[in-house]
């Protein structure tokens, strides 16, 4: 076992890597829980979003495109839940379990001739002298784009929530449909808007983690991590800046695993591997006691009968 | 003047199974207080939800001004200058004052204008509020206070206000009506949507009576009795139930220092209540809601549990025991909320008769249900209290508030409780029912009951109950007798005006109180 | 215009027959996502269908029908009772690990003894194993009021890595020559799940299956605690109201639904798959839930998905090698099921009806 092997700097960076997916999934989820929607369908449209963005890549040789491709499936599929639980009116959890289970099959099938293909890299940010600075330079700077739209990303929902009318809008509809269609806003057209950027959001994430975080294509390869994005909503409270926490947190644990994997630690590889999502638990019952947080009309169908 | 602000001809909406408003007509003036009087399911809310856009209607059409109107939603409606308030309130309990406020404006300016002008106007009309609190956290009486805001910031020309006083004490009505009058001062013209005929004989310059969804008659309030104006709206005449006062039965029922935590967080917790009943008595507890009410009938009827010694039953502690346990000991409850609460709304009348009275009526035998005593049970409930439905295989929801009413009461009524306690016994019930469920509580409590009714009625608490006593904020008032009660000693129990006080004497009240 | 308007209460034709119309709808867009894969729509779907039940090989494929469908059957059926209540455990492949882990690991222990009592014994470690597994979203659930779907699924995840653990050190096959994985149950008649009836595939597993179906039935149609169930899926503040300890029904329904896929799970080991190994679990946790919905929650109902399913598992594997059918569009075929399913599932509750938009 050699811990001296672990570097700081290289962990810190990697944690960064390691927490964008996380945090992208879980903040297109907060948007979408916020308009009182739950959407259970994270893990598969993270990996119908992973296989667009890196067959999309692998054909036209550009990651740009894959990146676009991937928020276009993520946001497709996201259709297919909102016209269940929006026109349907079809129960949410079911209609989110049978995304993810969808895109699970249907990821496999369009990723079958892209097992063992190496998808084009993607450049990095490099930002002259800030790139260069010692330790800081390594950790924040010189990371590719997606990460930084990620913070950006974190950094817009916050603000847009708080200060726009439209974040008010989106939050009174979470909170009381039946108010704010009284009130006369469309509370579908709303919820759907909001499952679109939801959709495209994961779509983003499992792109990052087929395109730069791992980068390869394998079935079932986001392994839990768009469930882990549901859970960091609840552990965020429903606030933007906590989910950035919260995705670093796990990111570091996932990191910090994976090279203590590495490593050679005295501890077999399943008990780390299966760490994350003990931890995941933990943190859930730690911070389930505070459930008022939540938008009062999550997961309630909405039909605007007379 | 010659023109009517509104003037509605021919609005026909129809449901399916029901023609909501058939053919209704009539005008508002500028400056005037309109009644739109009506019991419960008469077509009141459909008319106005037509007028504010949130309804489109089969035919007929409306007039602005003289001009065609024809909102297609809430913002057109708004646009013209139509505001509001709604019966049950369309706020958002996580959201602070200015930004439900904001919600409701069509170009709302940034939020700390926003607030200043949130707290002119509230103290220019005498409805004190503060912009920054959450609005889950104030009592009923603000809330409608940042309804009414909400839309006078837009300077309405027609405020449209369904039943505002069912959430206020007397004191508060008072207040509400020198701001509806200063209102019409002003020039601003109001649709009044009441079945109080009281208040409509003080407050409104003309009345238009619905029934059935038909226009039924108009009248000018001041110059026509109570009386009249009810049979026109029930169109028959009005049997009062008829009551023959106990006295000084044994205490059956007896609460002592009962406190509890109220499961929902926007919710009141209780607060040291103490009060008995005896055999054949019935307590009336009034309060507006959201004082406690939910949380005492929960407390009494096992739901949420407290200490053992706050609610004895006979001499038994009973306060740690569950619904069932009580049922067993012959203590019943009706909650107000019927669908989802006293009723499963997906489930036969069968199963939700099974619903409580599996216990007393002996349904179970070794937990396997018997079907044919429930349905039997059912169908004793549906042909004792008349309830209207095909038959008891039909699902709760399908039937109307009234007949479901009467399925709840008749559910507990026949079960011979000792002790029943209901809350809301006649909400959204039309007349007749309710006359019907009264009469029925006070045949219960002739056999010997003790009946608790929590209501928000007072006529209906004055009407049927012995000994009256109010809810605040978790708290019960002294308990007096009912004959020979004031409107006015009625308020005060209730909590007096809340700290609201009349538009534009608050220079008088601060010079006064200095 | 498309208007919804509720019905007065759920339709009974619409909700026995919107399954019906899935399937088939689901047909018609499998045949036309075959077509796309450059298969023969007809052919493919005949393949997946027919075959297996009327076609050359079907005295193989018969028996598969309940080998296959007893473990769906059996775990849909534990999940649909905490569905109803609006218990959600959505982690019972992690569950059907763990009994199949227990069950083994007891089997395993008494290697090379024979004994009439050892398969009993599996059986009860199999049901305690899930039992327990559940227990821990359930218990998290009432304690602390952790939302019980993502907890039994992250647990899934720990599951798979435990079965990883396992049969990769402590219940590795001694003999095995380093190999990953257990003994094979077939060399151990006492722990060896066979066949009741030769040839049939009506093994203990499946016999279990039928068991649940009766047993659930009888709970949710004559016994008081299948109608609080009920109750507390459509108003769970009238189950509180009527008695019902929301506390203790979870408890019952985590614990049940636990129990029958642990149950599963020994089964399948002991049984079909013969030993544990990392990759033995298929699945069958997942789909489940699909059968529990397609099966309407009601266990006749489940009991016909289940064997719907079990068919759409054989046949494509029929297609995967007879037209090279990736195995991935059967999944996603059964993803199309549940979709289609919980669309029209509209029908029961609304009436649809076509408006001509008013002068107004």
């Amino acid at each position: 076992m050699d811990l001296s092997a672990i570097s700081p700097t290289l962990l810190i960076a990697s944690l960064m890597v390691a927490a964008t997916p996380l945090l992208l999934a879980a903040i297109g989820e907060l948007v979408v829980e916020k308009a009182g929607v739950l959407n259970l369908g994270v893990e598969g449209m993270m990996i119908v979003g992973a296989v667009c963005g890196f067959a999309v890549s692998v054909e036209t040789g550009s990651p740009y495109l894959g990146i676009l491709a991937a928020m276009a499936g993520g946001a497709i599929l996201s259709m297919l839940f909102a016209f269940l639980t929006q026109f349907a009116l079809a129960n949410q959890v079911a209609s989110g379990l049978a995304l993810t289970l969808f895109g699970l099959g249907l990821s496999a099938l369009m990723g079958q001739s892209y097992v063992g293909v190496k998808p084009p890299v993607m450049g990095k940010v490099d930002i002259p002298v800030l790139s260069d600075l010692p330790f800081v330079g390594h950790i924040l700077f010189g990371h590719d784009i997606v990460l930084y739209m990620g913070l950006g990303l974190t950094a817009a929902v916050w603000a847009v929530l708080k200060y726009t009318r439209a974040g008010l809008v989106l939050r009174a509809v979470g909170e009381n449909h039946e108010a704010a269609h009284a009130l006369g806003y469309h509370v579908v057209r709303v919820r759907i808007l909001a499952i679109l950027f939801g959709g495209a959001c994961a779509g983003l994430g499992g792109a990052y983690i087929s395109l730069i975080r791992v980068p390869q294509w394998t079935e079932g390869m986001t392994a839990g991590i768009g469930w882990i994005a549901l859970a960091l909503v609840v552990f965020a409270s429903w606030k933007p800046w906590r989910v950035l926490l919260g995705a670093y947190l796990f990111g570091g644990i996932n990191v910090l695993q994976l090279n203590l994997q590495a490593a050679g630690i005295a501890i077999p590889v399943e008990y780390l591997a299966m760490s994350p999502y003990l931890i995941t638990i933990i943190v859930l019952v730690i911070l389930s006691a505070d459930k008022s947080a939540a938008p009062a009309s999550l997961g309630r169908p909405f039909h605007a009968s007379n | 003047m010659n023109t009517p602000l509104l003037s509605i001809q021919g609005l026909t909406k129809a449901y399916p199974g029901v023609v909501a408003n058939d053919d209704v007509s009539f005008d508002i003036a500028e400056g005037e207080v309109h009644a739109l009087l009506g019991e419960n399911g008469a077509g009141k809310s459909t008319l106005v939800k037509m007028i504010y856009g949130l309804v489109k209607p089969d035919s007929g059409t409306m007039t602005w001004q003289g001009n065609a109107f024809a909102p297609a939603e809430p913002r057109a409606a708004r646009g013209s200058g139509v505001a509001m308030v709604f019966q049950h309130f369309s706020l958002f309990d996580a959201l602070n004052v200015a930004e439900n406020v904001a919600l409701g404006m069509e170009n709302p300016p940034p939020m700390r204008d926003l607030a200043k002008r949130i707290k002119d106007v509230s103290e220019n009309y005498g409805l004190p509020l503060d912009p920054d609190r959450t609005v889950g956290d104030l009592s009923a009486g603000e809330r409608q206070r940042v309804e009414i805001i909400r839309c006078l910031l837009q300077d309405p020309k027609l405020l449209i206000m369904d039943e505002p006083t069912s959430v206020l004490t007397p004191q508060e009505v008072e207040i509400l009506f020198q701001t509806l009058r200063k209102l019409k001062s002003e020039g601003t013209s109001i649709l009044y949507i009441s079945h109080k005929l009281e208040e409509i004989r003080t407050l409104c310059d003309h009345a238009t009576i619905l029934r059935l969804g038909k226009n039924v008659g108009e009248c000018v309030p001041a110059q026509t009795s109570a009386r009249d104006m009810a049979e026109m709206m029930v169109g028959d005449t009005l049997q009062t139930p008829t009551r023959t006062a106990q006295d000084g039965g044994e205490v059956v029922l007896q609460v002592d220092d009962l406190s509890a935590a109220s499961g929902n967080p926007f919710g009141t917790s209780l607060k040291n209540i103490s009060f008995s009943v005896s055999a054949g008595e019935i307590l009336g507890l009034g309060g507006v809601a959201g004082n406690g009410q939910d949380e005492l009938l929960a407390a009494l009827s096992g739901e949420l549990l407290t200490a053992a010694t706050a609610v004895t039953i006979r001499g038994d502690a009973v306060g740690n025991l569950g619904p069932n346990q009580r049922r067993g000991i012959g203590t019943l409850a009706a909650p107000e909320e019927r669908l989802g609460h006293a009723a499963a709304p997906n489930m036969s009348l069968v199963e939700n008769a099974l619903l409580t009275g599996a216990i007393r009526q002996d349904l179970t035998k070794k937990g396997f249900v018997n079907w044919k005593g429930a349905t039997e049970f059912a169908d004793q409930i549906i042909s004792e209290f008349d309830v209207r439905t095909p038959g008891s295989d039909r699902a709760a929801r399908a039937l109307s508030g009234g007949n479901l009413q009467k399925f709840v009461i008749g559910r507990e009524v026949l079960q011979d409780p000792e002790v029943l306690i209901v809350n809301q016994p006649t909400w959204g019930v039309d007349a007749a029912a309710a006359a019907a469920i009264r009469q029925s509580l006070m045949d219960l409590a002739a056999k010997g009951a003790a009946i608790v009714v929590i209501s928000q009625d007072l006529d209906e608490l004055m009407e049927i109950s012995d000994r009256f006593g109010a809810l605040n904020e978790g708290r019960l008032s002294e308990l007096r007798p009912t004959s020979g009660l004031t409107i006015d000693e009625i308020g005060l129990m209730m909590g007096g005006s809340h700290g609201m006080h009349v538009a534009g004497e608050e220079t008088v009240e601060q010079e006064a109180s200095a | 215009m498309i208007q919804l308007e509720k019905r007065p209460q759920p339709s009974r034709f619409w909700s026995l027959f919107t399954p019906v119309i899935a399937v088939i709808v689901t047909m018609i867009a499998g045949g036309l996502l075959f077509a796309a894969l450059g298969k023969n729509p007809i052919e493919a779907i005949r393949t997946i269908f027919y075959d297996p039940l009327f076609g050359e090989f079907s005295f193989y494929y018969r028996p598969q029908l309940l080998v296959k469908g007893g473990p769906l059957i059996l775990i849909a059926i534990g999940l649909s009772l905490g569905f109803r209540a609006g218990i959600w455990n959505i982690g019972a492949e992690g569950q059907y690990i763990l009994g199949a882990i227990c069950g083994a690991a007891v089997g395993l222990a008494f290697y090379p003894t024979e004994s009439v009592f050892i398969f009993p014994l599996m059986i009860l470690a199999g049901l305690l194993g899930g039992m327990l597994w559940s227990m821990i979203p359930a218990l998290l659930k009432v304690k602390f009021g952790t939302n019980e779907i993502l907890v039994s699924l992250m647990l899934v995840y720990v599951a798979e890595q435990l079965l990883a653990s396992m049969s990769l050190g402590l219940l590795r096959n001694p003999d095995g020559h380093g190999f990953p994985g257990s003994r094979n149950f077939q060399d151990y008649p006492s722990g060896h799940n066979t066949e009741i009836l030769a040839g049939t595939g009506l093994h203990w597993g499946v016999a279990a299956a039928f068991i649940a179906v009766t047993f659930a039935y009888i709970l949710l149609n004559k016994h008081i605690l299948g109608f609080n169930i009920r109750l507390t899926g459509e108003a769970p503040r009238a189950a509180r109201f009527g008695g019902v300890n929301p506390t203790r029904l979870t408890i019952l329904c985590m614990g049940i639904s636990g129990a029958l896929a642990g149950l599963a799970g020994l089964f399948e080991v002991s049984g079909p798959s013969g030993q544990i190994s990392i990759d033995f679990n298929v699945g069958y946790g997942f789909t489940a839930i699909i059968v529990a919905f397609l099966g309407r929650l009601h266990p006749i109902g489940i009991l016909l998905a289940g064997l719907l399913m079990a068919l759409t598992y054989i046949g494509g594997e029929i297609a995967q090698a007879n037209l090279g059918l990736p195995a991935a569009a059967i999944q996603v075929f059964q993803g199309m099921l549940l979709f289609f399913l919980l669309a029209l599932d509209l029908l029961s509750n609304f009436r649809i009806r076509l408006a001509v938009k008013g002068a107004a």
